[in-house]
């Protein structure tokens, strides 16, 4: 009997899967690197607006949020009226002086000129919140605003 | 005494593993920039002398509590703003915009670096209303920028930016500085919302 027997031809060979761990963890570091886990909790519904005359809003840390909107389902107890979310709670417009000086605080000197403040407002929210949320930003002298909207056509979707 | 050989990890649950990290990190991934339209706020100031602007310089947009728009006292469909903006942003009445390819209507603004667009929105107006009238007047004068970069230079206004933003840009900057700086002062931004 010899030692070499031939092998059977009809047997197809395993695939080799000794590099699907270096690929998963390809994928996984990818994904881990571009994950931006949210900061904010919302408690507000934020439809935001259409526009397509946008710009990008970069560098993140230079960015203070400001939401604004309707509460959502779980805190209906705040009543149905637009209110104004500086992280993560509920908050009045003389707060938002507050607000900024202590996100200026946490920030470097040298950046703080350059610090823009983002307003996600929901689609349905009135004016006249917004307009409050302005002059209080004036007052504080934090003039540079962006009004964060989604990308798209202004028409259609009124 | 002879070595004794480690006993091999079992590495194969590895990939499952992986896996499973892969799929927690898919799930709350959100790849989004946000994006909005960039405005600057009016900083306070209490004494300032009253400027008199001539009434033909000043285009009123006004958005009342239901949001209906009126311009120059018109009610207007959105879709027609954006037009309506261009044609009196580009009027050059007076004749001192060389530039200008609008109609020199006298009864006009008299040169974009004079024309004002007002917008003057309630309390009642929706947000997404205004943001889409805001849209509208952005968009006219990008639109003329745009127009200006193409005559000027042959390059779109918005690539110009791009590049001026972009830190591989090969080309010269300071160069594409001072062009773009030119079409500002040509057609500067005067977007003022009354309180």
């Amino acid at each position: 009997m010899s030692k070499f027997k031939k092998k059977k031809s009809g047997d197809m060979p395993a695939v080799n899967t000794a590099s699907l761990p270096d690929i998963v963890f390809m994928l996984l570091f990818f994904f881990m690197v571009a994950t931006v886990m949210r900061q904010n909790t919302l408690m507000i519904e934020n439809n935001l607006p259409f526009a397509d005359q946008v710009e990008k809003l970069d560098k993140k840390d230079l960015v203070m949020y400001i939401y604004a909107g309707k509460p959502s389902a779980n805190y209906k107890q705040y009543g149905n009226e637009a209110r104004i979310q500086l992280n993560d709670k509920f908050a009045d417009v003389n707060d938002i002086a507050a607000f900024i000086a202590s996100e200026r605080a946490s920030k470097r000197e040298e950046l703080i000129p350059f610090l823009t403040t983002a307003l996600k407002v929901d689609s349905e929210a009135n004016m006249g919140l917004i307009g409050d949320i302005k002059q209080e930003l004036r007052k504080v002298n934090a003039l540079k605003i962006n009004y964060t909207t989604k990308k798209g056509s202004v028409f259609g979707r009124n | 005494m002879a070595k004794r050989a480690a006993p091999e990890v079992n590495a194969g649950s590895m990939a499952d593993i992986a896996f499973l990290l892969l799929i927690f990190f898919l799930v709350t991934t959100t790849i989004e920039t946000d994006s909005g339209i960039n405005r600057k706020l009016p900083p306070m100031e209490e004494s300032e002398e009253d400027v008199i602007i001539k009434q033909k310089n000043i285009f009123t947009v006004l958005l009342n509590g239901r949001d209906q728009l009126l311009v120059e006292d018109e009610l207007m469909e959105l879709k027609n703003l954006r037009k309506a903006a261009v044609e009196f942003l580009d009027n050059g009445g007076d004749g001192t915009c060389d530039y200008c390819k609008g109609k020199k209507d006298p009864s006009s603004s008299d040169n974009p670096d004079k024309a004002i667009i007002s917008l003057k929105n309630e309390r009642e107006t929706t947000y997404k209303t205004y943001i889409a009238v805001q849209n509208e007047l952005v968009a006219a004068y990008n639109q003329l920028r745009e127009n200006r970069a193409q005559a000027l230079y042959g390059k779109s206004f918005a690539e110009m930016e791009a590049n001026y933003k972009d830190v591989n840009w090969p080309g010269n900057k300071e160069k594409l500085k001072e062009q773009i700086e030119q079409i500002k002062i040509e057609y500067p931004q005067k977007l003022s919302e009354v309180q």
